[in-house]
């Protein structure tokens, strides 16, 4: 069954109605935010706890446990809270349709976490594609100040200035510690952590680095109580959701939805069922870009949660869907993936910076068929020395893909090679016992 | 990585435009003044917009303007890929090419850009230039191409032809779906978001928060 459209939080996810301030007001926005100030920063954290919200970036880190990291008391050095709108990961575009029809929620929500955490500031950190989100954003920055939302001597009596920053196109500025780099005027090439940025972030000061998702709900999460939140979907993958359905899909769609919705549910009813019917699906990767795919017959068994999909040896991360048709030809599908790994390589580690090229040209090859069966194994092993070896996730998030097209196509690479060998009259690969 | 090098041929000189100067200004007043630096993307952004790139002398200036070395504006410069480092066309098309986009006809969108406009970055005689660039972030909507900063969405090649036509005639373009969708809302119509209730202003009455603290 559908989410009921009163449990929704993004009441303007389609841009159907107005995104200025007057017109959120009209849809619960800044609805009994001085309450939330005046009944104290550890019950707002309790409340984000108990909602059981969980990080809406793709690692999926407790909001509310994250909020508790920050230091008790300021000392010499201010807090930051500082907001990933770097939404670079593929199949990902949700925090896009909020920035520019639900603005006044991030806002809102940018305060009330601040505010939690003791920080007097906070950065909005867009990626540079995104123009007109940026503009639809100041806009509503700037009617906020108008309205002494936020400021100095706010009507809800804590200092609080929001600025938005942008990037110029570079994925791994997705990575919080890059992001912090990129903020400060730098490369955004990630840093090592410990320490983590709750002590020393932005500028060497105490900051945290949430979603634009994750920020944006809290302020309808305190309006309506963790227990409504935390009743959707199930233990410990509560809430709603954006989800991202792009691909072959009658009708692509951005929408919210309960957490937990079985994959299927999600394509036949919202975005009117996979092109060529359900008997055409192939594969889907159901959490963005880095996560690895899984077949047909696993999505339909899937629910679009963080345990459902991470039980697969996939997972949630962003939960954009990419869905492939049987037309899709999967192994170039994934090559085009490695090559973005490879562009968006910072160059800091060898493994990454090396490997992410190296699987591109093989995955380029095997596409072709111009390899041989003992690649794949090869392959393999080069994906998972990257994984894990690198300073942040960008590695392992060039691994998955290749691991979950060898976990479920190897055949079809196979099958590609031997084509393409018979083809060229060379002699086909021996096969050999196990043993 | 991608590996970036300035342009063999450059300028002799840069100078802000009052306009840029004012704009860096109000960007330099976002950050803590010992932290100018953190202005560098924005006032790079801001140099590209006035020259349609960002050339040698105007990296120098950039360095003098915010008391950063030049060797790290040039880092910066060169490690962003939306910074052209050679000019570009009158209008500058990024045709995304990352999966998502392929799985919808991406494709075939490059196909009219090759036979339009030419090779990657090379300038046409009617003023415009293309680039493959890696996800937009407008996945739902694709394939997607960004004309001058805005996104034109669900682009058949038919489409493209036609943006392309209309820049070459000197039109301006109106970004957004060519397929008159409402931005990512399915294309037949929204399912969801429907409830009269939500948009009549009941939400906004006063309303009491769940759990709060008992008062003292």
């Amino acid at each position: 069954m559908m989410l009921a459209d009163k449990d929704r939080i993004f009441l303007n996810l389609y841009g159907r109605h107005g995104a200025d301030l007057e017109s959120a007001k009209k849809r619960g926005a800044w609805n009994g935010t001085a309450d939330m100030i005046s009944a104290g920063r550890d019950w707002i954290i309790t409340q984000v706890k108990e909602s059981g919200l969980r990080g809406r970036g793709g690692a999926g880190f407790p909001t509310g446990l994250k909020w508790s990291f920050m230091p008790k008391q300021v000392t010499d050095r201010p807090h930051y809270l500082v907001v990933n709108a770097d939404e670079s990961e593929p199949g990902t575009c949700k925090d896009r349709d909020i920035m520019r029809h639900d603005p006044h929620l991030l806002i809102e929500g940018c305060l009330i976490a601040s505010f939690s955490m003791q920080a007097h500031a906070c950065y909005i950190y867009l990626r540079g594609e995104y123009v007109a989100e940026r503009e639809a954003m100041e806009k509503a920055v700037k009617e906020a100040y108008a309205a002494r939302l936020i400021g100095k001597n706010n009507i809800h009596g804590w200092d609080f200035d929001c600025y938005i920053h942008h990037g110029a196109g570079a994925y791994i500025c997705g990575e919080e510690t890059a992001l912090l780099e990129s903020l400060e005027g730098k490369k955004g090439q990630p840093r090592l952590k410990p320490p983590f940025p709750a002590n020393s972030g932005l500028y060497g000061c105490p900051t945290t680095v949430n979603n634009v998702e994750s920020i944006a709900v809290a302020p309808t999460i305190i309006r309506r109580g963790a227990k409504w939140f935390a009743g959707i979907g199930r233990p410990n993958n509560t809430g709603t959701k954006v989800f991202c359905i792009s691909g072959h899909v009658n009708q692509p769609c951005n929408v919210e939805e309960a957490m937990s919705i079985p994959l299927r549910t999600l394509l036949e009813e919202h975005c009117g069922g996979v092109r060529g019917g359900w008997g055409n699906l192939k594969a889907v990767i159901p959490g963005g870009s880095s996560v690895r795919m899984i077949t047909a017959a696993m999505a339909e068994e899937a629910l679009m949660d963080f345990d459902s999909l991470s039980a697969m040896k996939s997972g949630l991360g962003t939960a954009a869907c990419i869905v492939m048709d049987k037309s899709t030809d999967v192994v170039r599908a994934i090559a085009r993936i490695s090559y973005f790994y490879k562009h968006e390589s910072c160059g800091q580690c060898t493994p990454c910076r090396e490997g992410t090229g190296w699987m591109w040209r093989v995955l380029e090859r095997m596409a072709r068929g111009e390899a041989e069966h003992s690649e794949i194994d090869l392959l393999l092993d080069v994906a998972g020395q990257v994984e894990g070896h690198t300073i942040c996730a960008l590695g392992d998030a060039a691994a998955w893909p290749v691991q979950g097209l060898i976990r479920h196509f190897r055949h079809e690479i196979e099958e590609r090679i031997d084509r393409y060998r018979a083809s060229k009259g060379l002699h086909q690969v021996k096969m050999v016992a196990a043993e | 990585m991608s590996v970036r090098r300035l342009a063999a041929e450059q300028p002799a000189t840069f100078a802000f435009q009052p306009a840029t100067l004012e704009k860096a200004n109000w960007w330099i007043a976002k950050y803590p003044a010992d932290r100018r630096q953190s202005a560098i993307i924005p006032l790079l952004w801001l140099v590209q917009k006035q020259e349609g790139w960002v050339c040698e002398p105007a990296i120098r200036a950039l360095g003098e303007m915010l008391g950063m070395p030049v060797i790290r504006v040039l880092e910066v410069a060169t490690f962003y890929t939306m910074f052209h480092l050679a000019p570009v066309g009158k209008h500058h098309l990024q045709l995304c090419g990352t999966t998502p986009c392929v799985l919808r006809g991406a494709e075939d969108l490059k196909k009219v850009c090759k036979s339009r406009i030419g090779e990657k970055f090379q300038v046409s005689g009617k003023g415009l230039s293309w680039e493959e660039v890696e996800c937009v972030g407008a996945c739902v909507n694709a394939p997607v191409v960004a004309i001058d900063d805005y996104y034109h969405e669900d682009l058949s090649p038919d489409d493209l032809e036609k943006l392309i036509d209309a820049l070459e005639r000197g039109e301006t373009v109106k970004p957004g779906s060519a397929r008159g969708r409402q931005t990512s809302a399915p294309e037949s119509g929204a399912l969801t978001l429907k409830d009269p209730a939500l948009y009549d202003g009941s939400l906004a009455a006063p309303v009491k928060l769940p759990n709060l603290p008992e008062p003292a």
